[in-house]
């Protein structure tokens, strides 16, 4: 006989996802393997000597790049000598200043920072990040592709995106050599439905900051970091390469930040036995110790791994913590597909989205998840509406607003109106007057008229060859009557001279003011003080189209 | 170079499948028929070299593809997927030889390795769970032509598109890319196997040995 309940379980969406057991020689393990460091640190001379149990002699490469650059060093060994359980507990005290927490944070090491963060809950960790997180305000940020490649829908979708609240948008690229397409369909896009969203080109690292260099994107994001050698060099790559890309982008005024999470090591079978926490402790150290004001990390793409073991999910919250331990952006995932169960994925994302974080998620899905080409989303397009009511339902600003219907139609027509002009004016391929509403009314590409991707692809090529930048594409928007579109995008070309947006969790108003964590550091300390939601915020998050007003029944 | 008897073997062994797998510049469609059906049988025969003949494409696979694991990550036999990616070479008129990488098991680095070493400049990397990457040989090693990287979502039918893909590019075209299919639900089902997989299959890995060169033998 076989039992109907487990019967009934065994069909649960619980149940398709993938669970394995610790193998901790491996490192398959979130938090805690044998194998992790015990914290130390010796400072000879200004120079560390001895860093988590290793002497100078021993270090790899991670050690030295961490131990030369990464550290606070001035108070370093007493930092360490203090107990983890009392720093855990000024990390929730409201009564200790992040000003103050900042100080000994960043003089830690990598094991001593993963071993303070060990010592809480859940709920401490979202205290913590209550009050560690950088900015003083929550945003979001989106997800905007789709499986076609389809230039009129991505600068659709990335409108609406933008007008729903996103403060940063992200493409990526089913075909890699499609990328300049894909990076101006939602630059053009953002810059309708909203003025001063910032938006990137996820691509192999070359093609990205190209396309950073010639304006046709105002951030970069997939720098990618890892916990071991071995990865590092799997990935021909050194802790000094990535810093030399950070100061690449920096050196024309490009925002960036370094992705880097758990299970990226133990997925690419170079974990040394090591915790994922740990590891991802050494990327936030190499991160910081490059000079990137940011990051994005909570395992990201790697999610499935942690999520497979006993408390994944809170090594995640961890991570994020620890990000924002070391006063960097955070940029805290919540992003790609890791389970079947709509009530994992809920429970996973309350943990960056009641708090908040400098960007919720990194991105969310703006586009139905058949679409998503990060391999799908934890959050879509099909979920708005659930986002929104959270945020009413707690009253907790996740960074999105609700919108009209109206209102979104007619973004998605400009914006898609609007690319059909810059493709005319560039002399790239032609869209159509068909292809313009139909991005107009679409959910996603299954609603699109194919288009020819071979003259797409070469005339992409032709773009990057031509060396087609941001201001043609402002020129080209101005020739065709879109001049609002068009200041815009010269607005945020001339952002790069300023360089304001540089600092730490920089993102802009529609007016184009930097919002950051320097004029707009955030000074949590307890009850009715850091980020409170105003009235004005909280009559746009409440005002969802589907509450009955009493007036008319 | 010094010619010792492996190397006479492999020269042999590639007139001979010059022979069986020309099919003349027809498009007809060849059922994988140059390779046999049962299990992968490869033999190393010694360092693999760059070839020089612009007709070929170079396959190179992961250290565990064929040795420790005989199916992809949903099942699929190696021996048809190999299979398959020839038959699409066989149909655009291509030729193909095989090289594994023990230096590193990661499918970008092994396909931009085949591609380095391949006469056309074209190569195919594919792990054993499945994921696969066209490359083509001046594009950085990060970088390709087209790329599968969810390995549970390709099926037989995707491995052959690829084959000729390949083909296509190696003869100078520009071939509209494979669609790509998206199953957001893959991650969750199969990411942390996948994971464990990855670990056994670096656990063959040698940096310091260099790609060698196979002989897919017939049985």
């Amino acid at each position: 006989m076989k039992s109907k309940r487990f019967e009934a379980l065994a069909a649960r969406p619980v149940n398709q996802d993938g669970f394995v057991t610790e193998w901790p020689e491996v490192g398959f393990i979130a938090m805690e393997s044998p194998n992790d460091p015990a914290p130390s640190i010796k400072v000879k001379d200004g120079v560390v000597v001895e860093l988590d149990g290793k002497l100078r002699s021993q270090f790899d490469m991670l050690d030295t790049f961490i131990a030369d650059y990464g550290i606070r060093l001035e108070n370093a060994e007493q930092v360490c000598a203090m107990d983890s359980l009392q720093l855990a507990r000024m990390l929730v005290d409201i009564n200790v200043a992040r000003s103050e927490v900042v100080k000994l944070t960043t003089a830690m090491t990598p094991a001593k920072i993963t071993e303070v963060v060990g010592r809480m809950t859940v709920l401490e960790m979202m205290m913590a990040v209550t009050k560690m997180r950088a900015r003083k305000s929550p945003a979001n940020q989106a997800h905007v592709t789709n499986v076609k490649d389809n230039p009129v829908q991505l600068a659709a979708d990335a409108a609406e995106a933008a007008l729903r609240g996103f403060a940063e948008v992200e493409t990526t690229v089913g075909v890699a050599r499609i990328a300049p397409f894909n990076a101006l369909s939602i630059l053009v896009g953002s810059q309708v439905g909203r003025p001063g969203v910032l938006t990137q080109c996820a691509v192999e690292e070359a093609t990205e900051l190209q396309l950073g260099m010639r304006g046709l994107t105002a951030y970069a994001e997939t720098v990618s970091v890892y916990g071991t050698e071995a990865v590092f060099m799997d990935g021909d790559d050194t802790p000094w390469s990535k810093a030399f890309l950070a100061s690449c982008y920096a050196s024309r005024g490009l925002k960036m930040r370094f992705t880097s999470g758990t299970g990226s090591e133990v997925q690419m079978g170079y974990a040394e036995g090591k915790s994922m926490l740990y590891l991802e402790a050494r990327c936030q150290y190499v991160t910081k110790a490059a000079g990137s004001q940011g990051t994005q990390n909570g395992s990201v793409s790697c999610v499935g791994v942690p999520a497979a073991v006993p408390g994944g999910i809170r090594a995640i919250l961890a991570e994020n913590l620890i990000a924002m331990m070391l006063d960097l952006e955070c940029a805290s995932s919540n992003d790609q597909t890791f389970t079947h169960s709509d009530l994992r994925r809920v429970a996973r994302s309350l943990m960056q989205f009641v708090p908040g974080t400098d960007f919720i998620c990194s991105g969310y899905g703006a586009v139905p998840n058949y679409d998503n080409l990060f391999a799908g989303s934890n959050w879509d397009a099909d979920d708005f509406d659930d986002w929104n009511i959270i945020q009413r339902d707690l009253k907790i600003d996740g960074g999105l607003i609700p919108i009209q219907e109206d209102a979104a139609v007619a973004v998605r027509n400009k914006a898609a109106r609007a690319l059909q002009a810059v493709f005319r004016e560039l002399g790239l391929t032609d869209i159509t007057d068909a292809e313009v509403e139909a991005a107009t009314y679409a959910h996603g590409s299954q609603d699109m008229p194919p288009r020819n991707m071979v003259e797409d692809l070469k005339a992409a090529g032709e773009m990057l060859k031509r060396e087609i930048t941001g201001a043609d594409v402002a020129k080209a928007l101005s020739r065709a009557g879109f001049e609002d579109v068009a200041t815009s995008i010269v607005t945020l070309l001339k952002q790069r001279t300023a360089g304001d947006y540089l600092q730490t969790s920089a993102i802009f108003d529609s007016d184009f003011h930097v919002i950051s964590a320097v004029n707009e550091p955030n000074d949590y300390a307890g009850p009715q003080t850091g980020y409170q939601i105003s009235d004005e915020r909280w009559a746009l998050l409440k005002n969802i189209r589907q509450a009955v007003s009493p007036e008319s029944i | 170079m010094p010619i010792d008897e492996k190397t006479i073997q492999s020269i042999i062994a590639e007139v001979m499948r010059e022979f069986g797998a020309a099919p003349g510049g027809s498009a007809t469609p060849a059922a994988g028929a140059s390779i046999p059906p049962g299990e992968l049988s490869f033999t190393e025969v010694g360092t693999a070299s760059r070839g020089t003949r612009p007709e070929e494409v170079v396959i190179g696979l992961s250290p565990a593809f064929g040795t420790k694991q005989q199916a992809t990550i949903i099942g699929i036999p190696l021996n048809q997927v190999i299979r398959e990616v020839c038959a699409g070479l066989e149909e655009e008129g291509l030729t193909y030889r095989f090289v594994r990488s023990y230096a590193t098991a990661d499918v970008g680095f092994i396909a931009h390795e085949a591609a380095r070493l391949s006469g056309s400049g074209i190569g195919i990397g594919i792990q054993s769970r499945g994921t696969t990457v066209i490359h083509q040989r001046d594009l950085p090693p990060l970088s390709n032509l087209e790329l599968f990287s969810q390995s549970p979502l390709i099926d037989l039918e995707t491995f052959r598109a690829i084959g000729k893909n390949a083909g296509k590019y190696a003869k100078g075209e520009q071939p509209s890319p494979v669609p790509v299919r998206n199953d957001q639900m893959a991650r969750p089902k199969f990411q942390a196997i996948a994971a464990l997989w990855h670990i056994k299959e670096t656990q063959l890995c040698d940096p310091d040995k260099k790609t060698v060169e196979l002989r897919l033998d017939q049985r």
